[in-house]
């Protein structure tokens, strides 16, 4: 059974098609990239994956299990812009955390914070943007998940950050679980993933082991994006 | 250790390189116990699967090898280090040359060239 299976997914919002014959499977223990240009329906797909959007057709099992509360129990998800009361302390949103989700690890979340040097009783208000979107990715990390699906974790923060964030998923996902991370900075993740996903118009255009596509290209997966998506 | 990779090269045939310096230079000794892949992988701020290629791809050529329950450990077998020694050593040479052929220069000029190096 796959941690993750999609089967012929189709999305359209009124009469335009979002995206089309979507088919991906995921086995645990694997970093994916999930990458495409901006507006090619990356957002949408995510959101499918963590049932916030019904399909139009298709099915999307999540250990065998077709999407739905039982799911969200095993997923961890990053959205892309947050979702977090801003009024609160990081301390209360650990709190909320906690409450909300059976397998929130709060010593691994303030951990992590305390790496990062974030202070558990600032307001999140108070904090600057790439401060609050490291808090998030700490929350959503110290979660026990199968699935980690990180929207556009890079997109706020400085290099020295994005560093630091990729070896948080490095060093905090399970053998067991699997990490999708969208973005567009592919350069800036490229080393870190096992398989990669381009998506363009909707579409699936490429699927496969990174490594193995750097072998065949002789280039770098930033590379042949770039060749493939020329403007 | 943190390792600089270049993005146009599989990174696990990337790994196996670093590691065979290590071998070679006895950073990791014949008979040694090595880290755990994810303690590789922290180290070497790489992929946990990629760092578990490189290291199948070496105990393939018997440079490491696994105690079923115990993890890996390098070779007891000290000729087949020397061997990759003398192999990375000949390999090295040669790009010198190839690098001092395509600007004219011969075999006898290249190794004046190497004599004028002070350490």
């Amino acid at each position: 059974m796959e941690l993750l299976e999609i089967k012929n997914l189709n999305k359209s919002f009124d009469n335009k098609e979002i995206l089309k014959n979507i088919n991906i499977n995921v086995s645990g223990g694997k970093i994916i990239g999930l990458l495409g240009k901006n507006g090619v329906g990356k957002t949408t797909l995510i959101k499918l994956i963590n049932d916030l959007l019904t399909p139009t057709s298709g099915e999307i099992l999540v250990n065998g299990k077709k999407v739905g509360v039982e799911t969200k129990k095993v997923i961890s998800y990053l959205p892309e812009r947050t979702y977090l009361n801003k009024n609160m302390k990081v301390s209360e949103v650990i709190d909320y955390f906690k409450d909300f989700y059976d397998n929130f690890d709060e010593n691994k979340a303030k951990k992590l914070l305390k790496d990062l040097d974030l202070d558990v009783n600032e307001h999140l208000s108070k904090m600057s943007k790439g401060m609050q979107e490291k808090v998030s990715l700490v929350l959503v990390m110290s979660r026990n998940a199968d699935l980690y699906i990180l929207d556009e974790p890079l997109g706020g923060v400085d290099p020295a950050t994005r560093d630091y964030i990729l070896d948080t998923i490095l060093s905090n996902f399970n053998e067991k679980a699997s990490v999708i991370i969208s973005t567009h900075l592919i350069a800036d993740i490229e080393r870190i993933l096992d398989e990669v996903i381009f998506i363009d118009k909707g579409e699936i255009v490429l699927q496969g082991d990174a490594d193995k596509l750097r072998n065949k290209e002789k280039a770098s997966i930033d590379e042949i994006f770039r060749r493939m998506f020329k403007c | 250790m943190e390792l600089s990779f270049d993005n146009n090269i599989p990174i696990y045939i990337q790994l196996l390189e670093y590691m065979k310096i290590y071998l070679i230079s006895g950073v990791f000794k014949c008979g040694e116990k090595l880290p755990s892949v994810r303690d590789f992988a922290t180290t070497f701020k790489v992929n946990p699967n990629t760092m578990q290629k490189a290291l199948a791809e070496l105990e393939s050529m018997d440079l490491i090898y696994t105690e079923r329950t115990n993890g890996k450990y390098v070779t007891k077998d000290e000729n087949l280090i020397a061997k990759l020694k003398d192999e990375y050593a000949l390999t090295l040479a040669k790009s010198y040359f190839e690098g001092m052929r395509k600007i004219g220069l011969g075999k006898a000029d290249s190794i004046k060239y190497l004599e004028r190096i002070d350490n």
